[in-house]
């Protein structure tokens, strides 16, 4: 068989499992809302009423059918791009969840490009320097970085450069007092994005910097790398030509799979900080019961993962053709 | 042959013993975990009281009548480090019990069976990988209200399938190899090479994933009671963290000792599971 329809077959088969597991979760939220405890006609209707009205009520938002053809209705709706009305902001769904998009991409970049940063930066230099006071710093730190929970290492962080140096702002997105714009507005923006990001960014960096420094030691012993070590090239030049490249494969399958995760796995961080993204929003759903958002965001956010997923497989599989598609 | 089998089972669990005691990693692990059991299991007596009780007046520092301070209610937070050392005791032993057996059902399952339920079996697993899985949990326990076992169990529910996926993977490894097709010629039933040729092998690796599952559980729990939803009734170092975010200012030991509780934690956890992976037998 061809390559290329190999890989066809191969995104056929991807597509059609991310559709599953999109399906798949989509009932399985919805299932879950059903069986809990509670009667959201209360939210919507709100307290006091008598039965008739209730009922009434229940007639107007299809809630008097049973749970399967109010699933085919919803389906539907969501098949045509009708995500449902939001309880708690009064509007679409589509549009709170696309409000609130924006924020966590930039906290989510910023953080896949410091955690990129440091853990490769840091497995580079233990490669070019071999010392072995750096390597056991640089485990040691990676081992804390990855068990400590980041709603912690955010209060440290705040306690440390927002209340006793007072350099960086402690939460929020931007300056409130102040109505700023152009790059001012940008300045303020990137200038509040730094604590959360670096707190989100450390257990991914512990991570890479494991598996790039394993990977760069796997290929200092291959015949290539003693080929050149033989010429005469400096041990700089050979890391950073030689064995830094094929160490970033690897990096990019982590970074890949974690920017699919980072939709929903930003909360925490969201939460501590205050900042107004997509975990922060589902958060807030879920403890106000504003159902149709919860519904969405889950679409969303296994959407992302499995999206990621397939790029990062593709990606990895072209920056290195050993890897076949499977 | 009786004996014979079980001399090499009693042999091949001590020299993993042996080897998986000299590590490192495995040590240093041991010793934060075992700390963390003793901490837990003597909380009730070095801190009687119930650590929801107000014992001073509000976030004061540390002092010798309060080692760790108090919070802003006047609570004793040493108390509340010691009782959460007992609550995260339980979600760990319990989310790692329950996450390995799923995993090792599962797996083992769809290694015996192989053809279409191994198929089936794997496609479940990578299905519930693919979810968000924390959001799951964060939704069903906000959704059903936060009991300790209802969380524990989510979390469990959520968290085998790594298990799993490891656990199929070394059974089929060892089913293929020599010394289970001679037992098999020999006449052994299924469930006794199971038992007798592949379960013995497959110890260490089992071992280091509910370490690492138990760590996992402990900082699962202590996220959903950040986060407001956990078990109302149980002290949490989630929960200490929880109220600690809004005093960072006033009271940095609200956040410091909690923090620092549950780090060096999962930490023992994650080491002991790395320890007992790179120490596990290679040709297994």
């Amino acid at each position: 068989m061809t390559h290329a329809t190999s890989a066809a077959r191969w995104l056929m088969r991807r597509a059609l499992f991310a559709v599953l597991v999109v399906a798949g979760v989509t009932t399985l939220t919805f299932v879950l809302i059903h069986l809990a405890p509670g009667d959201p006609i209360y939210l919507l209707a709100g307290d006091g009423g008598n039965a008739s009205y209730y009922d009434s009520m229940r007639a107007k938002y299809g809630l008097d059918r049973t749970i399967a053809e109010q699933f085919v209705r919803y389906v539907r709706a969501v098949l045509s791009g009708d995500f449902g009305y939001s309880f708690m902001y009064q509007q679409p769904v589509i549009g709170v969840v696309l409000e609130h998009l924006p924020a966590t991409m930039l906290l989510g970049g910023t953080s896949l490009l410091f955690s990129v940063i440091l853990g490769f930066g840091a497995a580079v230099l233990c490669a070019i320097w071999r010392s072995r006071w750096l390597d056991a710093a640089v485990r040691g730190v990676s081992s804390v970085a990855y068990s400590a929970p980041v709603y912690w290492t955010g209060q440290v962080f705040i306690l440390i450069a927002a209340v006793k140096l007072g350099v960086l702002p402690s939460g929020g997105m931007s300056t409130a007092r102040e109505s700023l714009e152009g790059i001012a507005y940008v300045v303020d923006l990137l200038w509040h994005v730094l604590l959360p990001a670096f707190t989100l960014s450390l257990p991914l960096a512990a991570v890479i910097v494991r598996v790039s420094r394993a990977s760069m030691m796997e290929t200092l012993g291959e015949p290539h790398v003693r080929a050149a070590v033989a010429r005469g090239l400096g041990r700089s030049r050979l890391i950073l030509r030689h064995v830094a490249w094929n160490a970033s494969i690897p990096v990019v399958a982590l970074v890949g799979q974690h920017a699919g995760q980072l939709l929903a796995g930003a909360a925490l961080t969201e939460a501590l900080f205050g900042w107004p993204g997509v975990g922060h929003l589902v958060l807030h759903a879920g403890a106000h019961r504003d159902y149709p958002l919860v519904t969405a965001a889950f679409i969303f956010i296994s959407a992302s993962v499995v999206f990621f997923n397939v790029v990062t497989d593709a990606a990895t599989s072209w920056l290195d053709p050993r890897i076949r598609l499977t | 042959m009786q004996v014979a089998a079980a001399t090499r089972t009693g042999l091949l669990a001590t020299s993993a013993f042996r080897r998986t005691s000299g590590s490192m990693s495995v040590r240093a692990g041991g010793i934060v975990v075992g700390a963390l059991v003793l901490v837990a299991l003597a909380a009730p007596l070095v801190a009687p009281a119930d650590p929801f009780r107000i014992a001073g007046d509000a976030l004061t520092p540390p002092s010798t009548a309060h080692p760790f301070g108090t919070d802003d209610l006047g609570r004793d937070v040493l108390a509340g480090v010691l009782h959460g050392a007992l609550n995260s005791l339980k979600v760990g032993l319990a989310g790692a019990l329950s996450a390995a057996l799923f995993g090792i059902g599962i797996g083992g399952l769809a290694a015996m069976c192989g053809g279409l339920a191994d198929d089936l079996l794997m496609r479940v697993t990578e299905f519930v990988q693919a979810m968000p899985r924390f959001f799951l949990v964060v939704t069903i326990v906000s959704l059903f209200g936060g009991h300790l076992w209802l969380i524990v169990l989510v979390i469990a529910l959520t968290a085998w399938p790594d298990t799993a996926r490891v656990f199929r993977a070394q059974v089929q490894s060892i089913l293929g190899r020599d010394f289970v097709v001679a037992a098999r010629a020999a006449g052994c039933s299924e469930r006794r090479i199971l038992w007798r040729h592949v379960l013995p092998l497959t110890i260490a690796v089992v071992g280091a994933h509910a370490s690492y599952q138990a760590g996992n559980a402990i900082l699962s729990e202590a996220a959903l009671s950040f986060l407001g939803l956990g078990d109302p009734t149980v002290m949490s170092w989630g929960t200490l963290l929880g109220s600690a975010q809004f005093m960072v200012r006033e009271g940095w030991w609200v956040s410091l000792f909690p923090g620092i509780a549950i780090t060096l934690t999962v930490l023992g956890c994650n080491l002991l599971a790395d320890g007992l992976v790179t120490e596990s037998p290679e040709d297994v």
